[in-house]
Order: C-alpha cells, then structure tokens, then sequence
C-alpha cells in the first residue's frame, strides 16, 4: 500500500460520508484503502480486483446471500457488522458446509460518520478472523440524505459441502427428532431493549454468532442430518413451520423442553410477545433421524455455541403441515406462522 | 419468573381441570362468554380449551379495542394524515386495521404518511415535544385500562403548554357493551344470544372495580366473574361460574381478587373524570351505534381535541360486505359460519376486524379451528 497516495490522511473522527466517497474517484480510493482495506485486509483482498479469484475443491459448492438493515446498528452483544458476517457464514453454514470466503457490500447514506463506519468495519474485521472466513471483495455505494438509514451491508458467502451430506429443508420424515442449539428470542429482545423509545435494562446479550464450528462437529458425526436451519427473523416457530411446509410433515414440540433465559421470558411477559416467534442470530434447529439424536445432542452440549441444546419435539405425519406443541400448561396448540411483525427490522 | 409461574402451573390445571369435570352437568351445555381479547389469547395459547370438557365452550366477546373499532374512525385518522401535514401516532395492532376501500394506516404509511407505532401514550407526547415544528395527533384507543394514561398526557400538555399536539379520542367503555350484547332486559327476540355467563373483564376491572357489574347480574339474571388474565385465573373463573350455574345464583364474583377491589382504582377514575366526558352514542363495529358507550375531550381541555382542531366529521363507513364479524362479535354467530373466513379473509390479508388482532375471535379460531380438523 502507497501511503503516499494520498497527502491527508482520511479524518476518521471528525469525517462524515459524502457523495464522493461513492463516486468511482480518489476520495472513495482512499475510504476503501483507510478503512476497509486496513482493517479486512487479506491477501485477496489486497489484490484490489473488482473480485477475487480462487482455487476451490471439487464437490458441491454453496452460495448464500443476506442483507442486512437492522436498526439499531449497534446492540448488546454485536452490531451490523458483526452480524452481517455471522449471518451469511450461518445460511452457508445450514447446508453443512463450511463457509470459504465472503463478499460484502455497503450501502452508505450521505452524512454517516467514519468514525461509526470504521467501528462497523473492525467489528466486521474481528468477527471474520474470529470464524476463519476472509471478506475477499466488495463494493461500496453512497445515497443522498435520506435516502438510506444510515448503513446497509449485503454479504455473500461460498463454501463447499463436505461429501455425503445432503441436508435440506425438504428431509424432515415422520418420526425425527426435532433439537435446537440453545435458548430462543435474545437477539430480539436486546435488539428490543436499545431501540428507542423501549430502552428497558436488561442483562440479555444478542445471541449474534458463526455457528459453522458447531455444524461441522455435527456433520462429522453424522452426515446424514436431514434438516438445519437458523431461526432467524420470526423465531423458532417461524422456522419450523417452513421446514414442515418443505417436507410436508407435521410436527409437535414439547414446550417444556425449549430452552429460555428467563431475562427474555420477563421481557417477553413486559412487551407481550412470545419467545417463539422472537429472532435467533447464533441458534440453530436440527432434524433428524431418532437414532442420531443422542448423539448429536451430546455433541451440540459439548460444543460452546451448543451448551443448551435441548431436543424439543418430533416430526409426525401431517401432510397439512402443522406444528403444535404440548403447553407447560398441560394443554395444547398450534404454533402457527407469525402473522404480521413482533419486531420491525431486527436483522 | 415469580408472580407468573405461579398462574401458569401445570398441576393446578389439572386439578381444576377434573374439578370442572366434576362439576359440570353432562346433561348441560354452558356457554361462556370471555369478555377480554386478553382471555381469548390465553385461552389459546395455552390450550385451556383441551383442558375443559366439551359442553363448556367460550363464546369470544367484544373485549378486543381493536376489533370494535369502527371502520369510519379509521377513515378519518386516513383523512387526517393524507389532508394535513402530521404525524399520527398510534398502537402497533392498529395498523393493520382493515379501513375502507381495503386500505389501513398500514398501507398510508408506505405511501409516505408520517404513522409512527408507539408502545405508550407518553411516547406520542414526547414526539410532540421534541418535533415542535409538526402537528403531533395521537390516535387513543382502548377500553378503561388506557383511558387514564391518554387523560394523564392531555392534563400534561396543558400544563406544558404544547401546542402542536392533539388526542383523536376513541376510548370506549365496558359496561353498555354488555348492555348491548344483552339487550334490554325485557328482551327475549330469536337473535338474542345464548349465553350463560360471563368471564369479566381484568384489566378494564382494576380500574372500574367490579361494583359497575352488578346491575346486568341483578337485571338479566347472569352470573359475571371477574378473571385474571392468566391461564388458571381463566380455569378458576370458570369453575365459578359453572358452579353459579349449576346453583341457579347470578352473582358477581371476584377470581382476580389480587388486583380488582370493587371500587377499582378511584385516583384513576377521577383524573379520567377531570379530562373526559361521556358522549351521548359512539358506533361499535358489530354492536352499531350504542349509547354512552365512549368518551370524549371535556370543554376545558378543547385545544387538545383533534376532532375539534381538525373538525372531523362523523364517518358511518360500512364494513366489508360479507363479513360476520357483527354477528361473531356478540357471539350469535361464530367465525367458521362466515364466509369470508379463511377464504379471503385470514390473518395475513384480514378482511374484518376479528381477524386483525391475534387477540380476535376470527384469529384465534383461525389457530384452533385447523387442529380441530
């Protein structure tokens, strides 16, 4: 890098985002090279090509793609920038494969401060090495005021699905086993307790995590897991209710069993809301087949981003897709789809 | 958590639950009616249905401010944010509210009105004090539970002097919609709703404690108990009631006892007392027109009213043709005999109101009715 490039170093304290630094010219060379070249910095990425180029191994290859918009940026527990990358090494992560490389791109609204970019960017910067998966391309775009809502990142992810392993929503049979990685609804109730106008205390951390390690112990163990999937926005009810859609099987959960920090049963009581339906940005559902699920649950406990697996139901033969759940109560329901929103814009 | 768990313990249930298979008649069937959205939703949610034996069924009352809503009070709240340059400031479940022309605040708001959802009647006041350049209106709505913060932030912008903020008022009141539902005493014409009890209000009874149900006990010979919202409170008030039936008393009793007295929550009452005042009839989606139903801004708090400053007319919009709710909101009919429900009118594309709120007869049948296939 040519320090020399540019005479006046970017004021990263004082500077906000200004139309140039989207326009193609030096201003937005040098925001790329000062900010996020500096701090995502990795031999592709330094190459400065429009993309990266690479060797990959043969196999099956997966490619995932998610925006990210949340509001507020930063929360208890993680930011966009953090979660911007643990999210699309998670929806890579759901096929079984282990996420490779990342690109990303930032939509930034005329006026955002540097200095609030930059900490985005190192946050971004540490979850990336934290994971092992290198932001390797990107783009950046700036819109006038009031246009955007401060910062958008949209990241893509590749990764390659180790032989064998053919997971998809649509594998769930009568019979599996439901489990999830641990306790539902903190990413949305921190995300809840910073936004304005809702500030309450709390001690709840956004889950907000790669959960990649996990699945890899998992699939290592055993490749014939049917289904996984992280229960993002609109919770763990939401996501099961697709996976019975896709496979055209019913389920019923044990209610019970389904792990909650009792903080976010108190928030949820507080804002009436249901921890179902709550989002997830570190959990992940798992379907398989009966025989495997004592296995796999001791290796999901034995893993830090699993210490609370728990199994939570089963799947059963419906072909109208339902998911009910025996209540603690004693009685029983249907957890249907989230009609509508609990929570605007949480990821 | 502690003072929850408590209401929701699963060997409790199952005791009252043999109880009010003890209790009731095989011979009988009782009909409930739970007053509150609030008591429909735990109903639901936590299955108490499955709990209870199958010759006692709850009919869904109006309890739900939502759903009783009129369609021309939403018209007008359209009116205002598209003719003036304001924010509108309203609860969340409102949004989705079905107004006329099949458009909502919902729908406003994406082509560019300034609706802002707010959690607390405060907050629309504080909007107000930190934008003092824009005309604030915020779009009250509730029953007696809400009343007291939206009288406590007229009193407080009066005091602060803000002059960029109005209340829409809508606030409704309990008793004459159980008047409405029951009829005149004398009553006794073919529509006229089987119903065998009522579960009374919770909320709405902390504040108006439980002496103004008295009169329909005496007048129509109907026993009315006030239950908690939670799951047990909802099991025990019907124990009660079922016991009242059996009994042939029609008394009002009090299973919320750790929060309804009789005389409710009087510094409540008379701050709402101070602000508002009734008005001579409000419309009801499906109870119509009913007399001294809701309140209004008092004279001395005027430049607070929206209605006055924005001299709102009085809209009598009908509702969506073929839609029972009407009829489903008093309980003469129920939801799986419309129409419209789960055809064209689900919770993701409500045509009536019943089916906005999760807190609705037609939303919550909507859920329970599919297991029951």
């Amino acid at each position: 890098m040519n320090k020399k490039r540019f005479p006046v170093r970017l004021n990263i304290r004082n500077n906000v985002i200004d139309m140039t630094h989207g326009s193609g010219g030096r201003a937005m060379a040098q925001l790329i090279e000062e900010l996020f070249v500096k701090h995502l910095d990795n031999d592709l990425l330094r190459q400065a090509n429009d993309q990266a180029a690479f060797n990959v191994p043969g196999g099956r290859m997966v490619i995932s793609t998610d925006g990210h918009v949340i509001s507020p940026l930063f929360f208890p527990g993680g930011d966009i920038g953090s979660l911007s990358v643990h999210g699309t090494i998670n929806d890579v992560a759901m096929s079984g494969a282990r996420a490779l490389y990342l690109s990303a791109g930032f939509i930034l609204e005329e006026g955002f401060p540097l200095s609030e970019l930059e900490k985005i960017v190192v946050s971004m910067a540490d979850a990336s090495r934290n994971s092992g998966v290198p932001v390797v391309t990107g783009d950046t775009k700036v819109v006038e005021k009031g246009k955007g809502d401060g910062i958008f990142i949209t990241t893509s992810g590749v990764g390659m699905v180790p032989e064998g392993v053919q997971i998809s929503g649509d594998q769930a049979r009568p019979g599996d086993t439901i489990l999830i990685s641990g306790t539902i609804g903190d990413h949305g109730v921190a995300i809840m307790s910073s936004r304005e106008n809702l500030e309450f205390e709390t001690s709840i951390k956004s889950d907000s995590a790669a959960v990649h390690t996990l699945v890899a112990d998992m699939v290592t163990a055993v490749p014939g897991i049917h289904c996984l999937r992280d229960p993002t926005r609109g919770g763990l009810a939401t996501t099961l209710n697709e996976l019975a859609q896709q496979s055209s099987v019913g389920m019923i959960l044990n209610e019970n069993r389904i792990p909650v920090n009792p903080s976010v049963t108190a928030a949820c009581e507080l804002l009436g809301l249901d921890p179902l339906y709550v989002a997830n940005e570190g959990k992940l559902v798992c379907i398989c087949a009966p025989q495997h699920s004592q296995t796999l649950l001791a290796i999901m406990q034995a893993h830090p981003l699993g210490r609370n697996a728990a199994v939570i139901g089963e799947v059963t033969d419906d072909p109208n897709g339902l998911v009910q759940m025996q209540t603690r109560f004693g009685g029983s329901r249907i957890v249907d789809w989230l009609s509508g929103e609990q929570l605007p814009r949480i990821c | 958590m502690k003072y929850i768990d408590e209401f929701r313990r699963r060997d409790l249930a199952q005791q009252i639950s043999s109880a009010i298979k003890k209790t009731a008649d095989p011979e009988k069937h009782y009909h409930l009616m739970e007053f509150c959205g609030g008591h429909t939703h735990a109903i639901f949610r936590y299955g108490v249905q499955k709990l209870i034996p199958d010759n006692v069924s709850y009919i869904h009352g109006p309890g739900c401010p939502v759903c009783v809503l009129p369609v021309g009070r939403i018209d007008n709240a359209l009116q205002l944010v598209n003719e003036y340059d304001v924010t509108l400031c309203t609860y969340g479940d409102l949004m989705r509210v079905p107004a006329s022309g099949l458009n909502s605040l919902l729908r406003a708001k994406a082509r560019g009105a300034d609706i802002r959802m707010v959690y607390s009647a405060m907050d629309a006041l504080n909007i107000a004090r930190e934008n003092p350049a824009k005309e604030v209106i915020f779009f009250a709505i509730g029953f007696e539970t809400t009343t007291p913060p939206t009288a406590l932030i007229i009193k407080q912008a009066q005091a602060e002097q803000i002059k960029n903020f109005t209340v829409f008022c809508n606030h409704v009141l309990t008793p004459p919609a159980m008047h409405s539902i029951l009829g005149e005493p004398e009553n006794s014409g073919q529509d006229r709703i089987i119903i065998d009890g009522f579960l009374g209000p919770s909320h709405v009874s902390t504040i108006i404690g439980s002496r103004p149900y008295e009169v329909f006990a005496e007048q129509f010979y109907k026993p009315i108990v006030i239950a908690g919202f939670e799951p047990l409170d909802v099991m025990q008030a019907s124990l009660m009631l079922i016991l009242q039936i059996n009994e042939g008393r029609h008394e009002v009793e009090n299973e919320y006892t750790r929060a309804v007295s009789r005389n409710g929550n009087q510094k409540a009452q008379a701050l709402v007392a101070e602000v508002l005042e009734l008005r001579s009839e409000f419309e009801w989606r499906g109870l119509g027109m009913v007399p001294e139903s809701a309140l209004k801004i008092r004279f001395e708090y005027a430049e607070f009213d929206a209605e006055k400053r924005f001299n709102i007319p009085p809209v009598q919009a009908s509702d969506v043709k073929g839609c029972e709710c009407p009829q489903i909101l008093r309980g003469v009919k129920k939801p799986t005999d419309c129409q419209l429900f789960g055809t064209v009118c689900t919770p993701e594309n409500p045509m009536g109101a019943c089916m906005v709120s999760s807190e609705g007869a037609c939303a919550a049948y909507w859920t329970y009715g599919r297991l029951s296939q």
